[in-house]
C-alpha cells in the first residue's frame, strides 16, 4: 500500500507535439477532479501556483462561465508583463473548459485551449490541448514559455556560484 | 536564440529538405528527386538552410554533399526542455496547493 502511494505521486507529466500546430500535455494529480477543476480555473489558486516562480501575477482574472473573459498577467524580474487573455467558449464543471488565448506579446499569437480532467479512482488524469494556427506561432509559444525557466535556471547559477 | 530558428523551420520546402536529409548526406540532385521540387528551388533553400547552419557541404569531386549540422536542432530541444521544466515546478506547486485544499486550510 505505501508503495502503491510512492507511484500515485510520481511526476508523469507528458509535453508532445501531437502535430505541427500543437502541443499536448497531460499529468496524473492526487486529487479529486472536483477539487482539481477549482484549482485550474479559480484565479485565487491559479494565483498560488501558475507560471515560472520568478514571475509576479498582478492581474487574474476570469469570469467562469460560457462566454466570460479572462486575463492574466505575468510580471518578470526585469518589468516585463506578459498578458494572456480571451473568451471562455466551454465550461463544464468538472471536466473541461475550452477557451481562446491571446500572447500580448507575440502578435496574432492567438491559441485555443482544451482542457480535460478524466477521473481515474482517487486521481485526475488532466490533459491540455494547445491548438495553434500555425507552427510558426507554437514554436514562439514553446520559446517565451522557456524564456522564465531559462532565467531562472541562470539564477539559480548565479546563486550556486556566488556560494561557491 | 532567434525567433530566426523558427522562422526557417516554418517553411514547408525547407522541412522536406530537413527530412529528406536525416537519412545522411545527400547530394543536390538526390534532394531534388526525394522532396520533388526543382532544382533551382531546392538551390534556393539549401542555400538558406546553409547560411543559418542547418545544413553543412563538403566537396566529394565534382558533387557537393549536404548534410544536416545537429546544433540549431539541439537548440529547439533545450527550448523544449525547459519549456516542460517550468510546466513542471508549475504543476509541482499545483500539487502543494492540491494537498492544502483537501485539508481546507484554503477555500
Amino acid at each position: 500500500m505505501m508503495q502503491r502511494e510512492k507511484i500515485q505521486h510520481k511526476d508523469d507529466m507528458t509535453v508532445t507535439l501531437p502535430s505541427d500546430k500543437e502541443v499536448l500535455i497531460t499529468r496524473t494529480l492526487h486529487a479529486s477532479r472536483e477539487l482539481v477543476f477549482e484549482a485550474m480555473t479559480e484565479p485565487r489558486h491559479l494565483k498560488q501556483w501558475l507560471g515560472p516562480r520568478v514571475m509576479t501575477i498582478t492581474v487574474a482574472e476570469s469570469d467562469l462561465r460560457e462566454g466570460g473573459a479572462w486575463r492574466f498577467v505575468h510580471r518578470a524580474p526585469d518589468g516585463v508583463d506578459h498578458a494572456f487573455s480571451g473568451t471562455i467558449r466551454e465550461f463544464r464543471p468538472p471536466e473541461r473548459v475550452v477557451r481562446t488565448n491571446t500572447y500580448q506579446n507575440i502578435p496574432g499569437a492567438e491559441s485555443l485551449e482544451t482542457m480535460t480532467l478524466e477521473e481515474h479512482g482517487p486521481m485526475t488524469k488532466i490533459s491540455i490541448q494547445v491548438l495553434f494556427k500555425s507552427r510558426e506561432q507554437r514554436d514562439g509559444y514553446i520559446a517565451s514559455g522557456a524564456e522564465g525557466g531559462m532565467r531562472e535556471s541562470y539564477e539559480r547559477l548565479d546563486e550556486y556560484l556566488a556560494k561557491a | 536564440m532567434h525567433t530566426a530558428v523558427f522562422g526557417i523551420l516554418a517553411d514547408p520546402t525547407r522541412r522536406r529538405i530537413v527530412e529528406a536529409l536525416r537519412s545522411g548526406e545527400h547530394a543536390v540532385n538526390d534532394i531534388v528527386e526525394k522532396v520533388d521540387i526543382d532544382q533551382s528551388g531546392v538551390s534556393r533553400h539549401l542555400h538558406i538552410l546553409h547560411k543559418a547552419g542547418f545544413v553543412q557541404v563538403r566537396p566529394d569531386g565534382p558533387k557537393r554533399l549536404y548534410s544536416l549540422r545537429p546544433e540549431p536542432f539541439e537548440e529547439l530541444d533545450a527550448w523544449l526542455r525547459t519549456y516542460k521544466e517550468n510546466m513542471q515546478e508549475s504543476f509541482s506547486r499545483l500539487d502543494a496547493r492540491l494537498e492544502r485544499m483537501k485539508k481546507k486550510e484554503v477555500k
